[in-house]
């Protein structure tokens, strides 16, 4: 007997019961589903997310405060730390530095009232950044250096208390109560839900120092944004801007008391908690293609208990143990990818229909079902429908002959 | 000696049931010739079916020595025996014992697929059927066929494969007498035309009568009353 012979047959026997083969399959099915739309669904959610994290520029490094814990008395991040990662003879690799202050604010125009962040900035933040004015004026040095009550207004923002996102240059809003002239509008950047780029405020740091995010130094800082003159150079950056922080900190060997992050730390740690989060949950949906294996299992003791006469008579016709062995291992193994490829269709289904829910929320997650999924998806459940198949075959080839064939 | 197509010496089976040991057949000596027409007779008990099992290879004597066809089957595998009832025993059974789902067609090439014929099969099968008068009934299902029309199915598919003895368990057993009494021509005339060895197993005088010898047993032995 060929391979293809024996699929015929057992695709003939499986017709000859269709309504029993099609419950059994309904098992893998959900299992294949479940597996499918869950794993694209991470996949589609980590490409948003490394996308978001790759929209905030391949060449920049975050210094925050804060490092090992074992640092006896830690110093804050100070405006003389960002001078001095500014100087090219320090630190050759550093192309530009945004020292920044951030809070939260309650921002309010005319009647409306919102809270958004507020970002203390300087003018450099504009080119580290690569952040634009769709009109007015960014933050400039006159501004930092008169303390001056401007503010740049996300669209989200500007939205929200204005109702509109255009001829806003003049009017006037209140942080926290203290009036502030709109000095522009800050140019969409698309983000959402996850760190919204257009749901935030920008004044001049100097304004922030000394009126809304007051610290317990004047010149103490949150935030360092240090742009490396090239995306090749940002390991180099990141060891000067280390070092230079370390002989200013004095801080012992091998215990800093800040932080320095590059995107590419940004992209690993959230590569690392949706591929963590997908693998959880695609192995407990793998569960519930054990549970279609059992119930494959269970059909095929049925079906050999029904077809003992045939088989008796197949081998009283020279069936060999491993031709029966081979014809139901076939059907098992059929049943399951059939359930297996109907899973994968019902799987990108299902991650279409949670695309168009996150949509409404406002969130992008496009599903990517690969070529690999679909692959593994397949043999995957064709593998489980031969293992739980076994049984049930071995049994019916070591039927006795005469036995089977007196069977009633 | 050449010319025994079955040799069966001192054949004994016993089978245990539970603490009983059943003695089937008590040391059977038989001899059929090739080409010979034998009926098989002999009450409930008797040990026929067992011998017919034996005699078919789908079952293994206790000891005692069976020779089929040149064969000596004593100590063959499982698999062994397979191949053996595949190549040299055709069956034809009292409830026919057709696949319901599978054409006349289908039916019949089932042997050839086990012995690994692939190009020929479905000529062979076409000749097979119209050997036994159904050439136009090939892709008829069992269910679309009357009793007489499914026997001859069946014993199309016993003689597909050229077998050295054909073993008629009981043939007409399940037909009116109208159609048993064509099923017998049937067997006759393809002893006749092919020489294929016939041994029928049956209750029925009527059978036997038309037989060339009879074979009667009582108590697991040849019945030497006659």
């Amino acid at each position: 007997m060929t391979i293809l012979q024996s699929i015929l047959e057992a695709l003939e026997s499986l017709a000859a019961n269709k309504l029993r083969s099609g419950l059994t399959i309904i098992g893998i099915v959900i299992g294949v589903a479940a597996v499918i739309s869950i794993v694209s669904i991470g996949r589609g959610a980590e490409n948003t997310i490394t996308g978001s994290i790759q929209g905030i520029g391949t060449n920049l490094l975050f210094v925050f405060q804060g490092g090992s814990e074992e640092v006896r008395n830690p110093k804050p991040l100070t405006l003389g730390d960002a001078a001095a990662i500014a100087d090219p003879f320090q630190a050759p690799s550093v192309g530009g530095v945004a020292p920044v202050l951030s809070g939260q604010a309650a921002v309010s125009a005319g009647g409306e009232s919102t809270s958004t962040s507020v970002e203390g900035v300087t003018p450099e933040y504009s080119s580290v950044r690569n952040i634009n004015v769709t009109e007015g004026d960014f933050i400039s040095e006159e501004h930092i250096l008169g303390r001056a009550s401007v503010v740049l207004l996300g669209v989200e923002v500007a939205d929200r208390l204005f109702g509109r996102t255009a001829g806003l240059v003049g009017e006037t809003v209140r942080i926290e109560g203290q009036p502030f002239r709109v000095l522009g509008v800050l140019e969409s950047k698309g983000g959402s839900g996850f760190g919204n780029q257009d749901d935030r405020i920008m004044i001049p740091l100097t304004s922030a120092q000394t009126r809304l995010l007051r610290r317990s130094t004047r010149d103490r800082i949150d935030l360092l944004v240090v742009q490396a003159i090239s995306s090749d150079a940002v390991s180099l950056a990141s060891d000067e801007v280390s070092q230079i922080l370390r002989s200013r900190h004095r801080t012992a060997i091998g215990v800093d008391d800040f932080t320095v992050l590059t995107q590419q730390d940004f992209l690993d740690t959230a590569r690392t908690i949706t591929g963590v989060l997908t693998i959880f949950l695609g192995g407990i949906a793998a569960i519930s293609l054990l549970v279609g294996g059992i119930g494959i299992m269970n059909i095929m003791l049925v079906s050999v208990t029904e077809r003992t006469r045939e088989i008796g008579l197949r081998k009283a016709l020279g069936a060999r143990r491993i031709d029966i062995l081979v014809q139901f291992l076939t059907e098992s193994s059929l049943l399951s990818m059939f359930g297996g490829l109907i899973g994968i269709g019902l799987g990108a289904v299902i991650a279409q229909v949670v695309k168009k829910v996150a949509e409404a929320q406002n969130t992008m997650i496009d599903p990517a079902i690969g070529l690999d999924t679909i692959l593994l998806a397949t043999l995957f459940s064709t593998a489980v429908g031969l293992f739980f198949g076994l049984y049930p075959a071995n049994r019916a080839a070591s039927l006795e002959p005469v036995e089977a064939l007196r069977y009633e | 000696m050449g010319d025994w197509v079955i040799e069966a010496n001192d054949l004994k089976k016993v089978y245990k049931m539970g603490e009983v040991e059943v003695h089937a057949l008590r040391g059977l000596c038989i001899q059929i010739a090739s080409g010979e027409v034998v009926a098989i007779m002999g009450p409930s008990g008797s040990g026929k079916s067992t011998l017919m099992n034996i005699i078919g290879c789908l079952d293994r004597p206790s000891s005692g020595d069976y020779i089929l066809d040149g064969e000596r089957t004593a100590n063959m595998k499982d698999d062994q025996l397979a191949s053996i009832r595949n190549r040299k025993v055709g069956f034809v059974f009292q409830s026919f014992n057709l696949l319901s789902r599978a054409t006349a067609l289908s039916n019949v090439e089932l042997p050839m697929r086990y012995a690994g014929v692939q190009r020929s099969r479905k000529d062979r099968a076409r000749q097979a059927l119209e050997a036994v008068g159904l050439g136009d009934r090939i892709y008829h299902r069992p269910s679309e066929l009357s009793g007489g029309q499914q026997q001859r199915v069946a014993i199309a598919r016993a003689l597909v494969n050229s077998p050295a003895i054909l073993l008629a368990d009981e043939p007409t057993g399940n037909l009116d007498s109208k159609s048993g009494d064509e099923i017998m021509n049937l067997l006759l005339n393809l002893n006749k035309d092919r020489g294929t060895t016939l041994i029928i197993v049956t209750h029925d005088p009527d059978v036997a009568t038309r037989t060339q010898r009879t074979i009667r047993l009582r108590d697991g032995l040849l019945d030497q009353k006659l």
